[in-house]
Order: C-alpha cells, then structure tokens, then sequence
C-alpha cells in the first residue's frame, strides 16, 4: 500500500492509498481523480495517463519501457520527469509518492 | 442553465455509463445519480475480456472502473441486474423488469451493442458463444486450454485477439471468415494479409471466403462448424464474432431519432433535449469527416461521456477528439486513428516484414487514417495531423530516415 498525492494543474491535491501491484493510473481512476484519462486503461497505446514525477522519486518509478519513451516522445508537454503513470507499478517504496499532472491530456 | 442538483438516471452501466457518472461527479454534479444495468457487475472494461484477462494476466478487480463502495460513496445508487424495459418520455420516467419506476430530469442512454448472433442450426448448442460480456468471457476461458480447439466465426479484432490469446493458452485455433481477408471491414488489405501471415506463423490455420452452415454437435454440445462447402472443422468451442446491434430499442420505442443507433449531436444530445446517449449505441457526428458515424470503442465512449457531463453541468464540452482504436496481439501493437474515408491514396512507412510499421491513408497531402504497428511515433504524430489538418510531403512520410517530427514541421 502507498499514499499517493496527486496534485492537478491548478494545484488541488488528491491523497488517496493504492494497492501494491496495480499502477499510478489505476490509483486515479478507481478514486476518480480528475485529470488522468487513460483512454486505454494501462495498454500503453494512449498516453493520456501522463504525470510528472517529483524529482525525490526518480529513481523508485522503474525503467521506461522502448514502448513508453516512444509515446511519451510524442505527447503534449514532455517534460525530463515525464512518465505514462499506467507504467508505474506501485509497491510499499512508493510510499509518499507525488505526481504533477499535465493542464490537459489531449 | 445547469441544474447541478438535477436527477440524473444512466440506463446502461458500461463504459460510458459509468464513465458519465464518474464525469458528473468530477464536475461538480451534486444532484442523485442512478445508474442501471442489466449485467450483475459494476462497470468494468471490456478490452481485456480479450486480451490481458483472457490470457490470465489481468484479475477482475483491475477490470472494474471503480470499487464497488465508490458508487454508494459518491451518491450514486446502482440498479445492478435489472433492465430498463420501457420509457415514458411525458412523465419522465423510465421503467425497470421489477416493475419499479424511476424519475428523472436528465435521462443517459449508455446501452450499448450486443453481440449479432447467426440465424444458423445448432447455434444454440453449447460451446457455440459471443465475446461481449464478463460472464462471455469466463465460459470462453473455460473453454481454452492445451489441446483444446478453438473456431472463430468472424475475423474482426476480436475474433483475433481471442485467437492469439487461446494460443498463448495452449489451444489450437481457426479463424472462419465469409470474406476473402479478415478485418474486411475495418482494415487495409496490407494490413489484412499482414495480421493473417503473422498469426499463421504462430499456429492459426484460416479459412477465407468461407461460408458457415451451421454448428455441429452431439449430446447438446457443439463439436463442429459445418461449412457451405461440405467440410465440418472439429472445435471444443465456436466464437462466434460477427459484429454488433446497438441497444437503441427503447430509444426507438419512444420516439427518439435514431439511424443505425440514436443520433447524437455534438453534445451528444438525442432529439429530446433532456436525454442523451453515448456510447456504442449512438450515431454520432464526426466533424472532421463531415459525417455521421456508430464508432464501437473506449475512447469514443469516454469523449461522448464528457460531452454529455459538460453539457448537463453547464461547462464547454471537451476539445474534439480524432477517433482512434488499439488492439493488441502476440507482441504487436497496433494503434489506429481516424477513418480512411475519401482516402486516394495509401502509403506504406516502414517494413512489415520486421513488424514495424503504419500505413497511411491521404487525401491529397492530408492523412485521413492511420494503422500503425509496433509505431507509437507514425500513430501519435498521424492522430495530430489528421486533427490538425496539415498537409504534408508524401515524400518525407514515406521516408523512414525523416523523423515523424520532421514529417509534420
Ligand atoms: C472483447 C472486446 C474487446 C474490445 N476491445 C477494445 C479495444 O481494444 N479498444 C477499444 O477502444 N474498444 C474495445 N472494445 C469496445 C469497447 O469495449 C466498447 O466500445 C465500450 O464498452 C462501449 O461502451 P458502452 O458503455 O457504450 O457499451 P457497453 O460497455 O457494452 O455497456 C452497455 C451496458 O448496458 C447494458 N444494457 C443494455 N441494454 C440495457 C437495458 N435495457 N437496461 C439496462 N442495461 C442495459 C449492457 O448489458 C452493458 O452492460 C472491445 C469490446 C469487446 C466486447
Ligand atoms: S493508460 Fe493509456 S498509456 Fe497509460
């Protein structure tokens, strides 16, 4: 279980605890956090679950797939600490983890 | 003006329906939800029911949208296991198979399409099943396994992707189609022949052209598809995939437009101007292409579910979106957006032979669609161009050395 902060663009935060196991994605959607999308629920075909990534948590979030890199390459607003959160699997690590979410995911 | 204190009923508790619901909420609705379904379940997502779930790599729980205790949570009030039978568009009511009633102000029609059957002997044996539903799905996954003989009737994607998935399950399978390619009506040749070849090399047998007879069967349990030309294909189980009906009935019944599903406008608003539809059910405007259209996937389900929430809420709807779909199969991934309509020409980037690539459909220097495989760049800078209408060089695009980026400079 981690407590997750997602924090939308005009800064309204959502805390809310994920399940080991499933993803950053899912965290939102089950809690209804405005602001992910995730049009294709975790296939990484959409890109519309973008999140920044705190810089105190780089490390933790995993790898980026070829797959990943390649979507997030071409998505609105990229930034260095750019992740697809249905990519993130949550574990007890991320506890505390913040994510920053894009002003819009189309 | 918006009355965010409105009662709002959702006929249908799908992808749309409970996309509107959770939407509703996200934009300040404060007024009863209820939110009616004739499937047992919470909304959940039925892409896996193919894919990831059907090859046992995704449990239940990740396919619902929310926990069950959201929809108590956050007001909402779920009619699970009952079908709305009836609507009374003067009363404003709609009626439920218990006999119940439900009022409202604002009425959702989030039905969506069922699984078209064949009028054809013995399709009401047992093992003789359709794809749309989770309980679709168990019997089908109960039915795979090693050695056991999978026959699809239909070479849509779901046809496919329930193939490559009773492979990776150990099965054998056999893809029936009536027309001379699979995916005839949603697809390019190239990529027709592509999907065939890459599912032959991993064991599929097909069987084009192919007419259907009927299912044959001992004991009340199919064991066959018998075809027009005489041979009978031995199968545990037959898949039947042969496309969808919208649920548009009661909408019919009431008087509401409909043309091969309930015409929407842009708010997806019906001809009523308190009900909307979204969904799989609906006959949508599609701007771009200067057309109607029933679009049958997850992203057109979710745009028209913020159409109607912003328009009930009061708020400017959603930024038009390019229609796009994904399917995954063995280790492809293809990733398709917009519709080839009024396309001249098709343009081919990249080598299907090393899986990695998209065909693009022009019209002049615009890309109308594109299918790309194993190609996130060809597939997200396609579905921006196609929204942005920006003409391009034919010639850059067919290079695969010019970067997309480049391509839409
Ligand atoms: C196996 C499979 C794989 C798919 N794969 C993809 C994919 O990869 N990508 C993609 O974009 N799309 C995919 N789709 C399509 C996608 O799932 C649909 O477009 C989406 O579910 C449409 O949502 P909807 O709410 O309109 O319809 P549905 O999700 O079908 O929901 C409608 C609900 O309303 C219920 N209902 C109908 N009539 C009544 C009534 N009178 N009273 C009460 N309830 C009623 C139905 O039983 C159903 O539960 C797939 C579909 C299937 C079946
Ligand atoms: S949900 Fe589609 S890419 Fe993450």
């Amino acid at each position: 279980m981690a407590r997750i902060t997602y924090v939308e663009h005009d800064g309204t935060e959502h805390i809310v605890e994920v399940k080991n196991g499933t993803s950053v994605m899912e965290g939102a959607i089950k809690n209804n956090v405005p602001g992910i999308d995730a049009d294709c629920g975790g296939a990484c075909a959409c890109a519309t679950c973008h999140v920044y990534v705190d810089a105190a948590w780089d490390g933790k979030t995993g790898a980026k797939s070829a797959m990943e890199e390649s979507m997030l390459d071409f998505a609105e607003n990229v930034e260095a600490n750019s992740r697809l959160s249905c990519q993130i699997k949550v574990t007890d690590e991320l506890d505390g983890l913040v994510v920053r979410l894009p002003e819009s995911q189309h | 003006m918006a009355d965010l204190a409105a009662r709002v009923v959702i006929a249908g508790a799908g992808h749309a329906g409970g996309s509107a619901a959770a939407f509703l909420r996200q934009y300040g609705h404060t007024g009863p939800i209820a939110l009616i379904g004739d499937e047992p379940l919470v909304p959940y997502q039925r892409p896996p029911l193919s894919k990831a779930w059907l090859k046992g790599e995704a449990d239940a729980a990740s396919l619902a949208m929310k926990p069950a205790e959201w929809y108590g949570d956050n007001g909402c009030s779920l009619y699970l296991g009952l079908s709305v039978v009836g609507l009374d568009r003067t009363a404003r009511t709609v009626s439920l198979s218990d006999g119940r009633s439900l009022g409202y102000d604002v009425l959702i029609l989030a039905t969506g399409a069922r699984a078209r059957t064949l009028p054809l002997p013995g399709a009401d044996l047992s093992g003789v099943m359709a794809l749309r539903t989770a309980a679709d799905a168990e019997a089908l996954k109960a039915a795979l396994g090693p050695g056991k003989r999978l026959a699809v009737v239909g070479g849509g994607y779901v046809g496919l992707e329930a193939a490559a998935s009773a492979r990776a399950l150990g099965s054998e399978a056999v893809i029936i189609e009536r027309e001379e390619r699979v995916l005839a009506r949603v697809a390019c040749p190239l990529l027709s022949a592509f999907f065939t070849g890459y599912h032959q090399s991993r064991g599929v047998t097909f069987e084009l052209s192919a007419g259907v007879e009927g299912f044959a069967g001992q004991d009340g349990r199919v064991t066959g598809v018998r075809l027009a030309d005489g041979r009978t294909l031995a199968c545990d189980a037959a898949l039947v995939g042969v496309g969808a009906i919208p649920n548009d009935e009661i909408a019919q019944a009431a008087g509401l437009d409909c043309k091969g599903g309930i015409l929407v406008d842009a708010e997806a608003r019906t001809s009523d101007p308190d009900i909307f539809a979204i969904g799989d059910v609906t006959q949508r405007p599609l701007p771009l292409y200067d057309r109607t259209v029933r679009l049958e996937s997850v992203p057109n389900a979710l745009e028209q579910a913020k159409q109607a929430a912003s328009a009930i809420t009061g708020r400017p709807g959603p930024a038009p979106e390019v229609p796009w779909f994904w399917s995954d199969q063995y280790d492809l991934k293809l990733q398709i957006a917009g519709m080839p309509f009024d396309a001249d020409t098709i343009l081919v980037r990249g080598d299907p032979a090393a899986a990695k690539f998209a065909v693009f459909h022009l019209k002049g220097d615009w890309i109308q669609a594109v299918e790309a495989v194993n190609a996130p760049p060809e597939f997200m800078m396609g579905k921006s161009l196609i929204g942005s209408r920006k003409a391009i060089s034919r010639e850059k695009l067919a290079d695969p050395s010019v970067s997309m980026k480049e391509v839409a400079a």
